[in-house]
């Protein structure tokens, strides 16, 4: 059903560590992974599923790492990658960061938790925080204190141990949305744009939103005592239709996902989100929607290149968003060619940097107010002999942060924390606006 | 301090250092030791020769030191299997630990341990901790009843331990409760038709039950088990899937497909009318949608599987087009798949965005998915009608680019959309001819060739044209040598009086100078078909072509409907269904299984194929130019039809079926004689008996019984005999058979025990069944399956038999065997020799490939066959005598 052995090896596919859950798969077939991984990549036909024979290998890539399983039969496929997901998130907690250096610092540790995350190709515990409960990094604490399995490992409730306590019992809710976006940066009518300092608005007439979509995640810190049932009431628009308020101010989400804490089925019934949260941080849900919105940062853009000589680049920002709201570490890249040379900038507000390694210049504008307009302007220059390869056209890419402002409306309406000691406690709530993958193509 | 320093020690007389460390009397000092000795046996040394020393340590109260013994002892015990029987006093002393961790440690890495010695010592502690008190320990018993049962399957059955497993799906913990489903799932797998997981209404509501409580991977478990049951009605399957949709909003994408599985296997027993059929539609695009946002390999999971969803129901996602649009920064894979999707989701509403989308991949620099796009923008002319001038233009414009492998696509294309719609875009042939001089991809120039042949009336130097790839003829690639033949006849056809030399030279070259079977037979054919009869050539050459399909690349239906139960799996990722017993057949061998048999299948005359195989969805063949270039199918002419070895051979007559024999003499059987015969009809298999009552007093109260079989042969109906059997009568009794029944090995392989009772007595006997009433209808296996398949298994499979007095002719054999469910997949004419490539496959899914090699004159042949269960292979040896020679 999954994975018949788990392997972490290095860049070069030299296995680091590893664990035979099975026994059906043999070991050494592992051999076969970096040469059929090389021969893959050279057809230009990797995928994350290879296979050589009879022998599946399932794989993921981290920092300087490969986590590979294996398996013969017919297993589940995105539970397995799901679960090397996983993995690499509890090391990360476990080791701070994960690459070849930590495995051999920490394999004793390593060992107890791939034998604790998986049974006979079966995941089993693989929440961090209670791992941490028993498998600790200080082997003498095992002796003394608990080498007992924490109930909480098979409760219902398997994330969150009992008798927490905290003097001050608090709950920082972020609500934090990412925009994605695909867009056509405008360009046409290049010409008028190089030569006159005044940009016509009618210019951008050719740039279009392919596709828009904003993912809101929202996180939670909890520094609550005991078992406390939480309850977090949004601005939900099927909610406010089930409940009669009818649509004003509502938010209609397309699609959400929850912690594995919250009730699924309590909200698919009435739309209640009641969960008994993990202690410290989580993310409680993430949710989509799909309504377009008008692109915050809008981009014009013209790249003129003249072969052999010049690439004239000039880039248009405009934020398209409520005047009293300011987009902070504004970053804009914008694509050149790998073969131009000695950069000039101008900008009418931030700086211009040329970034050769990722072939951008990055325009970087720490307060960029809702309503304003900037430009900026690069030169660059381009050697008399053309090389051969063709390049692609990537997107001008832009990062920011709009702080106090969601754009898709949501809001927190209330956060009820009842515990049975009939504590009071208190939560706080902060909203950020970012930039998801937001890309421009450039025509 | 951190562990690298156990790494370090590599000095020679290491071992003799670790054993005197091991066996110290500090306890850190042997803590120490086994440290460092897992540390070599991490890298790779061979520290097997410390076995005893470390196995000494194992008695601790040291956690972090007993699970380093543990990893030890699960490595080389099996090397070590003597001295692993030490070890087994501290385990069953370890499993009654009063710290539950250790007992759970202690049965887990038992069970681990595949030593037979060590299992048998396994049971009574595996017993003890089924019914521990700590669902810790009874959640790891559980999975260690799946693990035994792995090493010896009997054992677990004589122990009862699938009965206690059973139990443990009503524990009151639900992690305890996902494990045992696990387990239970993992056993059922290995036995198909056990029926071990029972699901019944009642198990099945425990089981949504725990679905509520337990972590995500529980949760997965219990879905994917979910998935293989079949609700009784259609309110059943409903309250199932109302109970599963509020999985779709976990967070964990597994969870999620797992629950779209479920959801999509059991809507097909709701009714279209019904409301709830709808809403299920509406909750399904959402989740779906988000997959998207998922890591790139769980997005390619998804992909893969929503490419099988929207051919299933192409209306849950049909609006949701934009989302697969493909982001410069996609991986690869991701790319080529969103892109597939795009197509299959293109329509009249949304084919003006498509198209924009399409002409800007088609500028990027990734030469795959440049060319992927370039087909996909014919594949929208093909498939929306209305859009087949603008995608015409485009891939006009797209030619003007004068990028070479572009263009070239585009032309491969435009011929598609030239048959699609004739007498459309003939204009643009000129622009055609003028990128003539770039193609240097055989498939492109093929398709440049059949244009000109298929339109030589319109194009006034169309003999110049095809004259000029004549120079070369020898460096042509066969399918561009097959194209230019029928081009140039064609050309004839059309143009008598000024081409006559020119198909003089054709045919020539084709004929004589040509040591290429296929190409030498469809010379001859031209030859004689226009010196012997010009109208009938005309006819055949220049006679209409078929229509070509929208789709070109949908999953066959039944195949579809398997996908679908193996949404999330392998399987739906590779489009392909596991085999039954052996394991996938999977895509790397694909190279190399070109390589064996390429030189001459891949030249084969198609099988009817479709002459737009625009390709690229099938996961099997790289997207590398060479396979799929050389697998293609030759671009047709009318003559294609003269080589479909498919047509007007399949009458479905049924297999052959064999005189009755006496299977119970009446001596036996106090005066009941039984002969009887098996025949397959259509699908359905039957054994058709004849009861003769040689006794002296009537016969009543038949009834019929099978005992287990190797491939579950059961009696699908009752045994009707309407009226009693009077002294002297005979009656004729056709029973239908199933072969769902319970399964068990049986030697020989086809035998088959029978119980007859009447109201007399109970009567045995048993009989061998011919295998070939178990091949089944849809054992016809793709060319490329068959190539692929037969570099999968292993030479040693394959078997080899003689077939001798067989005077007929690869054709006769062919339409043979093919109404017995023997299907050619391909043939071809080696040194005189004719070799039939052959697919069959059994009822239980066994696939059996065959190559047939028949030497005209020579009355007897050879037949290889090839088996992942080699231990069929003599019984389709047999079954071929059998049809060959009646």
């Amino acid at each position: 059903m999954s994975a018949s052995a788990v392997f972490i090896l290095d860049v070069k596919g030299k296995p680091l560590i590893s664990r035979n859950y099975k026994g059906d798969v043999a070991m050494s077939k592992i051999e076969h992974f970096m040469p059929l991984l090389v021969q893959r990549e050279e057809e230009g036909a990797l995928a994350p599923l290879l296979s050589h024979g009879e022998v599946h290998f399932l794989w993921i890539k981290h920092s300087n790492l490969y986590l590979v399983a294996t398996t013969s039969k017919n297993a589940n496929a995105s539970l397995v990658y799901s679960f090397l997901y996983k993995t690499i998130e509890v090391f990360c907690e476990y080791f701070k960061e994960l690459e070849e250096e930590s495995i051999r610092d920490n394999f004793v540790i390593v060992y107890e938790l791939l034998d604790e995350l998986m049974d006979f190709g079966f995941p089993q515990t693989t929440d961090s925080k209670i791992l941490q409960e028993y498998i600790t990094q200080q082997s003498n604490k095992l002796e003394t204190g608990k080498s007992r399995v924490p109930p909480t490992v098979t409760n219902a409730v398997s994330w969150r141990s009992e008798g927490i306590k905290y003097k001050k019992n608090e709950v920082f809710i972020d609500v934090i949305e990412s925009v994605n976006l695909l867009g056509l940066a405008a360009g046409e009518g290049a010409g008028c744009l190089l030569t006159t300092p005044h940009i016509h608005p009618q210019v951008n007439a050719n740039g279009s939103v392919l596709l828009s979509e904003i993912v809101g995640t929202i996180k939670l810190k909890v520094f609550l005592s005991g078992m406390p049932e939480l309850r977090l009431g949004l601005n939900d628009r099927v909610l406010f239709e089930l409940t009669g308020r009818g649509k004003n101010k509502s938010v209609e989400l397309e699609d959400v996902k929850f912690h594995q804490c919250v009730r699924l089925s309590r909200f698919d019934n009435d739309r209640t989100i009641s969960f008994i949260p993990p202690d410290g941080d989580f993310e409680l849900m993430s949710y989509r929607l799909s309504t377009q919105v008008k692109p915050l940062i809008w981009i014009e853009s013209v790249i003129e290149k003249f072969s052999h000589s010049r690439v004239e680049i000039m880039v248009k920002a405009k934020g398209q968003f409520k005047k009293q709201s300011v987009a902070n570490s504004v970053e804009i890249a914008v694509p050149v060619p790998s073969d131009a040379d000695s950069p000039r900038f101008k900008t009418s507000v931030g700086s211009a940097k040329y970034v050769p390694e990722r072939n951008v210049v990055i325009w970087s504008i720490k307060s960029f107010p809702g309503g304003k307009e900037y430009l900026m302007r690069a030169h660059f220059g381009l050697p008399s002999v053309e090389k051969e390869e063709v390049e692609g056209r990537p997107p001008i890419g832009v990062k920011f942060e709009i702080p106090y402002f969601t754009v898709s409306g949501i809001q927190v309406r209330y956060m009820k924390i009842i515990e049975k000691s009939g504590y009071q406690a208190l939560p706080w709530v902060r909203y950020i606006t970012q930039s998801g993958d937001y890309q421009l193509r450039t025509s | 301090m951190t562990d690298s320093k156990y790494f370090t020690t590599t000095k020679k007389g290491e071992i003799f250092e670790l054993k005197a460390e091991l066996n110290s009397d500090k306890k850190e000092k042997k803590k120490e030791a086994v440290k460092k000795v897992i540390a070599s046996m991490t890298v790779g040394k061979d520290v097997s020769a410390l076995f005893p020393d470390v196995v000494n340590c194992m008695q601790t109260d040291n956690l972090e030191l007993k699970k380093l013994v543990y990893l030890y002892l699960m490595n080389y015990a099996k090397s070590q299997p003597d001295m692993a029987i030490m070890a087994v006093n501290t385990f069953v002393k370890d499993c009654e630990d009063p710290n539950p961790l250790i007992r759970a440690l202690a049965v887990r890495t038992m069970g681990c341990i595949r030593v037979d010695k060590i299992t048998e010592y396994l049971c009574e502690p595996l017993r003890k901790c089924l019914k521990d008190e700590d669902p810790y320990v009874r959640k790891t018993a559980a999975v260690c009843v799946a693990k035994l049962h792995d090493i010896n399957a009997q054992l677990v059955e004589d122990q009862g331990f699938l009965d206690t497993l059973k139990d443990l799906i009503s524990d009151s913990n639900p992690m305890v409760v996902a494990n045992a489903v696990a387990a239970l799932s993992e056993i059922a797998e290995s036995h198909p038709s056990s029926n071990l997981l029972d699901l019944n209404p009642q198990s099945i509501n425990k089981l949504l039950t725990a679905l509520n409580e337990c972590t995500e991977w529980g949760q997965i478990f219990i879905l994917d088990c979910l998935a293989n049951y079949t609700p009784k009605d259609d309110r059943e399957a409903q309250s199932i899937c109302e109970r599963v949709t509020p999985r779709l909003s976990h967070a964990n994408s597994a969870v999620v497909l797992s629950a779209v599985k479920v959801l999509m296997k059991f809507m097909e027993m709701l009714s279209k009318d019904l409301d709830y059929y709808g809403t299920l539609l509406k909750k399904l695009a959402p989740p779906l949608v988000t997959l998207l946002s998922a890591e790139p390999e769980l997005q390619y999971v998804a992909l893969r599987n929503i490419n099988l969803i929207v051919q299933k129901r192409p209306e849950i996602l049909k609006h949701e087009m934009k989302v697969f649009f493909v982001k410069y920064n996609d991986p690869i894979y991701v790319k080529l798949e969103k892109l597939d999707i795009m197509i299959r989701l293109a329509s009249q509403a949304n084919i003006a965005q498509v198209l924009a989308e399409l002409k800007e991949y088609a500028t990027e620099v990734d030469v795959d998915f440049v060319r992927k796009a370039v087909r996909a923008i014919g594949r929208c002319a093909i498939k929306v009608e209305q859009s087949a001038e603008r995608c015409v233009s485009t891939l006009l414009d797209l030619i003007q680019t004068k990028v070479n492998y572009v263009v070239q696509e585009a032309i491969v294309v435009i011929k598609d959309i030239f048959r699609k719609y004739p007498n459309k875009y003939e204009s643009v042939i000129a622009t055609l001819c003028e990128n003539l001089d770039s193609l240097d991809e055989p498939e492109a120039r093929a398709a440049m060739i059949w244009i000109v042949g298929e339109y030589a009336e319109r194009i006034d130097n169309a003999d110049e044209l095809l004259e000029s790839f004549l120079e070369g003829f020898h460096d042509e690639s066969t399918q561009v040598q097959l194209q230019l033949l029928t081009g140039i006849v064609k050309l004839f056809l059309k143009k008598p009086t000024e081409t006559q030399e020119l198909v003089q030279q054709v045919l020539s070259l084709a004929t004589q100078d040509s040591d290429n079977p296929d190409l030498r037979d469809r010379g001859y054919i031209y030859w004689r078909l226009l010196s012997t009869d010009p109208v009938a050539a005309k006819e055949v050459v220049l006679a209409e072509k078929p229509l070509i399909s929208e789709e070109t690349d949908l999953i066959e239906p039944t195949l579809l409907d398997e996908l679908i139960c193996y949404i999330g799996t392998l399987a739906s990722v590779y489009h392909k269904p596991p085999m039954s017993g052996p394991p996938l057949t999977t895509s790397s061998v694909q190279m190399g299984a070109v390589d064996l048999l390429g030189g001459g299948l891949d030249s084969l005359v198609c099988h009817g194929c479709p002459l737009d195989d625009i390709g690229g969805t099938n996961f099997v063949a790289p997207p590398t130019a060479a396979v799929p270039a050389s697998l293609g199918a030759p671009i047709g002419s009318g003559l294609s039809d003269l080589f479909d070895l498919t047509s007007g051979v399949g009458t479905l007559s049924g297999s052959y079926v064999a005189p009755k024999a006496v299977w119970l003499p009446a001596m036996k059987a106090k005066g009941l004689e039984i002969s009887g015969t098996f025949t397959r009809q259509v699908g359905s298999i039957s054994m058709d008996l004849q009861l003769t009552n040689k006794a002296l007093q009537v016969m009543t109260d038949f009834a019929i019984q099978f005992n287990r079989n190797s491939f579950g042969l059961a009696p699908a109906a009752p045994l009707q005999v309407h009226a009693p059997l009077s002294p002297n009568q005979t009656v004729e009794i056709s029973l239908p058979l199933s072969t769902v029944g319970s399964v068990m090995k049986m030697e020989p392989l086809n035998n088959l025990q029978v119980a007859v009772k009447n109201n007399i007595d109970v009567f045995y006997f048993s009989t061998l069944y011919p295998l070939h009433i178990l091949f089944v209808e849809d054992g016809k296996m793709d060319r490329q399956m068959f190539l692929a398949t037969w570099k999968d298994i292993p030479n040693e499979n394959e078997a080899q038999f003689q077939i001798r007095d067989c005077p007929l002719n690869a054709e006769a054999v062919s339409s043979k065997l093919q109404s017995s469910n023997i299907f050619t997949v391909a043939k071809r004419n080696v040194e005189g020799q004719d070799m039939l490539y052959q697919s069959l496959k059994l009822t239980n899914g066994i696939w059996v490939l065959a190559e047939l090699r028949i030497q005209p004159g020579n009355p007897s042949c050879t037949l290889s066959l090839k088996c992942r269960a080699p231990e069929v292979s003599q019984h389709v040896y047999q079954a071929y005598e059998t049809i060959l020679k009646n």
